[in-house]
């Protein structure tokens, strides 16, 4: 199999229009007769569900929640990037593109990022039309604020809930073609199978999570919608819920794996307290604009934060970094934070967490002013931790945040197998190794609203709009395969817990292949992984039955999945030689401990191909062309 | 700092929507005050899990208070005593060891108990989907800075905004009324300019279908104010009755 990115020739920034302009397009009359299914409804998947209902597809629309608007993209915070230029600080299309680029560095499409920075500006004026209620200023135009990796203001915001509020918005024009009669919603709803026919996506198989039946539906498209896969990690900022079964069932049916080594650690989480811990709580990185990160110069240091003079206060950040300081991307700060605790240096009962400080921002723009921009996230780190941070410094730790990796797509955000699209985070397709903040509500609804509504076109006007049905030979076989499946986890009726073998996933996890990794630790985990996995459906105890609600039940599905991807994971960083953006390989480093890309040997895309049941997936690589960019060692020195 | 406490809870089991339910003792020992709410049932689930029976259902996702799928009746009060929590937000420091502690899923008519402590909230996506938008095309916006909004307009619209559609406020009411989160959605887009040229027809049809599905009629008993995770001000309901008088005149 060959990839071929699609990337339109031409000059950089004129790609997305000449290719837009080659696009086939469908008969408006005959778009009615065209089915796409649409699984998951967050940014990406409610923004192109609700467009491609407009241009007057039949959509349907599942998610596993028991309403769409609950999607996870609801929990980001902190805001969305743009190149509006509003507060005249010379940020222009460009600018968002390289320092996107080079955020991600440099393992990222030039013409995918560049469309997205492109479209960046449509998103924001969509959703102030949509009733968004974002951030103003005295005179009634739209606020900025500035984010890691970035020296200009480009952000929107709407609080600290902008992800809540962008998600509303979209889930309001998907409800309203719900109204029109174009979409009908499928809440509660699990894929657990992609049906290809002839090589086509043509179809799912999902478990209705009240009744327990397995319902069939076809489709001239599939589109994946369903977010990362952090939660491998068991521990993550991820909702419980969010999970990769989609996506993973889709690579066994023939979609290649892109880059999965390529997790993001967020700096700026609370600290774990003990092992009941569910999961993350991140903080939003627009904290780091006032917030100072700091640790005790002195090891094992317990004195109360407050009583420690300024001149025994380590403020890496700002001593590493002085020109980006605090404000450096998430793999730096994170790794730094790494680092220090390592060294001893970390604060609170663990030892595992670094102060963000707000004092003196207090003290120079009041307390008042404080509140205002973070009230709500300073609230909700006093209910976890029972602290005030207006009074004491936050304590956080680094989380599992974002995955950059996820389904190959080409340039029309189609994967390997013809029919099948992935949008938003499922997709590896614009953050190379490392998201910069804000930009992830920025790709969800570029590829929804801007992308997916036209390239998708061209694809179903080659398709013929014939009449579906859920009888085939592919239909029957996924659904038989789902079936011994769901009947296998039940049958088993072993000692162990879902969560416990979850936990154990995620210490390996975190221990081999997170923030940094290295042969032997890749390798420990590459005979672990299958060992558990073993564990697993020799030993796992699901209760309850298949004929009703059954968490335990959906939970393990999605477990047993986690432990195939976690595999393959690691089996992708091992083959990733170098470090890059948050995939840090300890081998390979330069002098003052930052990050060595290989460019030479590892610019490309690591596409795996799934090649059956206990096989080896096979190494495709897209090479990385550079025509506009210089690539450079990424310095915020 | 952590300490743990035991606790006696009497969850609503309740195995589909047409069987019988009843509410069944468990007794949780050795609790961290540093867990949350959910995290204690979580536990608890395990437990009962190695013993071969069937763990509590309870929705949760995101935890982290935002997403509004969490939703527990604690003690007669919709996500617990503390103000301004949801469930997956409350932690266990706000209980006393030995406590006894009732866990109950929402009641209303318009939200039908699926399993356990988990219910159908799918009558709030019918009501956004009867006028609950702008209606404006993908691609078709202006310039996001042509629309200009008093900040403090915008403020307000983004106070009510603000509500994550978990239902505390149905659960609370003694009607079962939906006003609050009606009204929310209604204020929101009403004081926004571009909201302003649908207000009429929006006000009127989601107030049709909330009583379609069901909800009871507001009388002002602020119940749903006071449980109110996002605290939405009564004024939304206020706001939500001029709205449909300016309508009417229309
Ligand atoms: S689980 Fe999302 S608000 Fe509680």
């Amino acid at each position: 199999m060959t990839l071929d990115s699609k990337i339109p020739a031409g000059p950089l920034a004129q790609k997305w229009d000449a290719h837009k302009a080659a696009i086939k397009l469908v008969n408006p009359k005959n778009k009615r007769k065209y089915t796409v299914l649409i699984v998951g409804t967050g940014l990406a998947g409610a923004s192109a569900a609700a467009s491609l209902a407009e241009l007057g597809y039949h959509v349907k629309s599942f998610c596993i929640q028991d309403s769409p608007r609950r999607a996870h993209s609801i929990a980001a915070q902190g805001g969305i990037n743009a190149a509006k230029n509003y507060p005249n600080d010379n940020d222009s299309i460009w600018r968002l593109f390289y320092d996107t680029i080079k955020g991600g560095d440099y393992r990222s499409r030039e013409a995918n990022v560049y469309r997205l920075a492109q479209v960046s500006n449509n998103i924001i004026d969509q959703a102030t039309a949509q009733g968004v209620p974002f951030a103003r200023e005295y005179g009634g135009n739209l606020a900025n604020r500035s984010f890691g990796g970035a020296q200009v203001s480009r952000t929107f915001y709407a609080r600290g809930q902008t992800g809540q509020q962008l998600l509303l918005g979209a889930y309001s024009a998907l409800m309203r073609q719900v109204d029109a009669g174009m979409v009908e919603i499928f809440s509660r709803r699990e894929m657990l199978d992609l049906v290809v026919e002839d090589g086509h996506a043509r179809g799912i198989v999902v478990r209705n999570l009240v009744t327990g039946e397995l319902e069939s539906y076809a489709g001239h498209a599939v589109v994946l919608a369903t977010g990362g896969y952090g939660n491998v990690f068991y521990l993550s900022t991820n909702a419980v819920n969010s999970n990769a079964t989609a996506a993973w069932r889709s690579h066994k049916r023939g979609a290649m794996y892109a880059n999965p080594c390529y997790t993001q650690i967020h700096p700026t989480c609370i600290p774990v307290s003990g092992d009941h811990q569910s999961k993350l709580t991140l903080m939003s990185e627009s904290l780091r604009n006032d917030g100072r990160v700091w640790v005790p110069r002195k090891k094992g240091d317990k004195r109360p934060p407050a009583e420690i003079p300024d001149e025994e206060r380590y403020y890496y950040l700002e001593e590493r970094y002085p020109s980006f300081g605090n404000l450096v991307p998430r793999d730096v700060a994170s790794r730094n934070a790494k680092q220090v605790c390592d060294e001893g240096l970390g604060v609170g009962t663990t030892g595992l967490a670094v102060y963000l400080d707000f004092a003196d921002a207090i003290r120079e723009f009041g307390e008042q002013t404080i509140r205002e921009r973070y009230g709500n996230l300073f609230d909700m780190y006093e209910k976890i931790t029972d602290e005030n941070p207006y009074k004491v410094p936050m304590r956080i730790y680094p989380a599992v945040h974002y995955t950059m990796g996820g389904l190959w797509v080409d340039y029309n955000l189609m994967s390997t197998i013809p029919g099948l699209y992935v949008a938003g985070e499922a997709n590896f397709s614009d953050h190379g190794a490392n998201r910069l903040g804000a930009s992830a509500l920025m790709q969800g609804l570029a590829d929804g609203y801007f992308v997916l509504p036209y390239t998708i076109n061209d694809y179903l006007a080659g398709v013929k709009a014939d009449k579906l049905h859920t009888e085939s030979d592919a239909f029957k076989e996924a659904r038989n395969a789902v079936t011994e499946r769901v009947n296998k986890l039940l049958a088993v009726k072993g000692k162990k817990t879902v969560r416990e073998i979850h936990r154990e996933l995620g210490h390996i996890m975190w221990n081999y292949v997170g923030m940094a990794r290295n042969k032997e630790g890749l390798e420990k985990a590459l005979q672990e992984i299958p060992k558990l996995r073993e564990e697993f459906w020799s030993n796992i105890n699901v209760t309850g039955s298949d004929k009703n609600l059954n968490k335990a039940l959906e939970q393990a599905g999605r477990l047993a999945d986690y432990l195939e991807l976690g595999e393959l994971m690691a089996r992708d960083a091992l083959n990733r030689e170098e470090s890059c953006g948050g995939h840090f390989r300890e081998e390979s480093q330069t002098e003052e401990g930052e990050a060595k890309r290989n460019d030479e040997e590892f610019s490309y895309v690591a596409a795996w191909e799934y090649l059956g049941e206990d096989k080896i997936q096979a190494l495709h690589k897209e090479e990385l062309v550079f025509e506009n960019v210089k690539l450079t060692q990424r310095s915020y020195k | 700092m952590e300490k743990t406490i035991n606790l006696k809870l009497k969850i609503w089991r309740q195995s589909a929507p047409d069987a019988k339910g009843e509410l069944v003792s468990y007794d949780v020992k050795d609790v961290s005050t540093e867990m949350s709410f959910l995290e204690m049932l979580d536990v608890l689930n395990e437990d009962l899990t190695k013993k071969g029976e069937e763990p509590v259902e309870f929705d949760s996702d995101c935890r982290e208070g935002i997403c509004g799928t969490c939703g527990i009746v604690i003690n007669g009060i919709p996500h617990g005593q503390e103000k301004a929590t949801t469930v997956c937000q409350l932690h266990m420091r706000h209980f006393k060891d030995g406590e006894t502690v009732l866990l109950e899923p929402w009641r209303a008519k318009a939200f039908p108990v699926i399993k356990d402590l988990v219910v159908d909230r799918s009558a709030f996506d019918r009501i956004i989907s009867a006028g609950g938008y702008i209606s404006t095309k993908t691609g078709s916006a202006p310039d996001a800075n042509i629309i200009a909004v008093p900040k403090p307009d915008a403020e307000l619209a983004m106070d009510m905004a603000a509500c994550i559609g978990c239902g505390a406020c149905v659960a609370a009411c003694p009607n079962a009324s939906a006003s609050l989160f009606v009204g929310a959605k209604i204020s929101q887009l009403s004081l926004l300019p571009q909201g302003r040229i649908e207000a009429a027809t929006r006000v009127q049809n989601m107030v049709a279908q909330m009583d379609a599905e069901l909800f009871g009629a507001c009388t002002n008993i602020q119940e749903c104010e006071a449980v109110c995770p996002k605290e939405i001000s009564i004024s939304a309901i206020a706001r939500m009755r001029r709205e449909y008088v300016k309508a009417a005149f229309k």
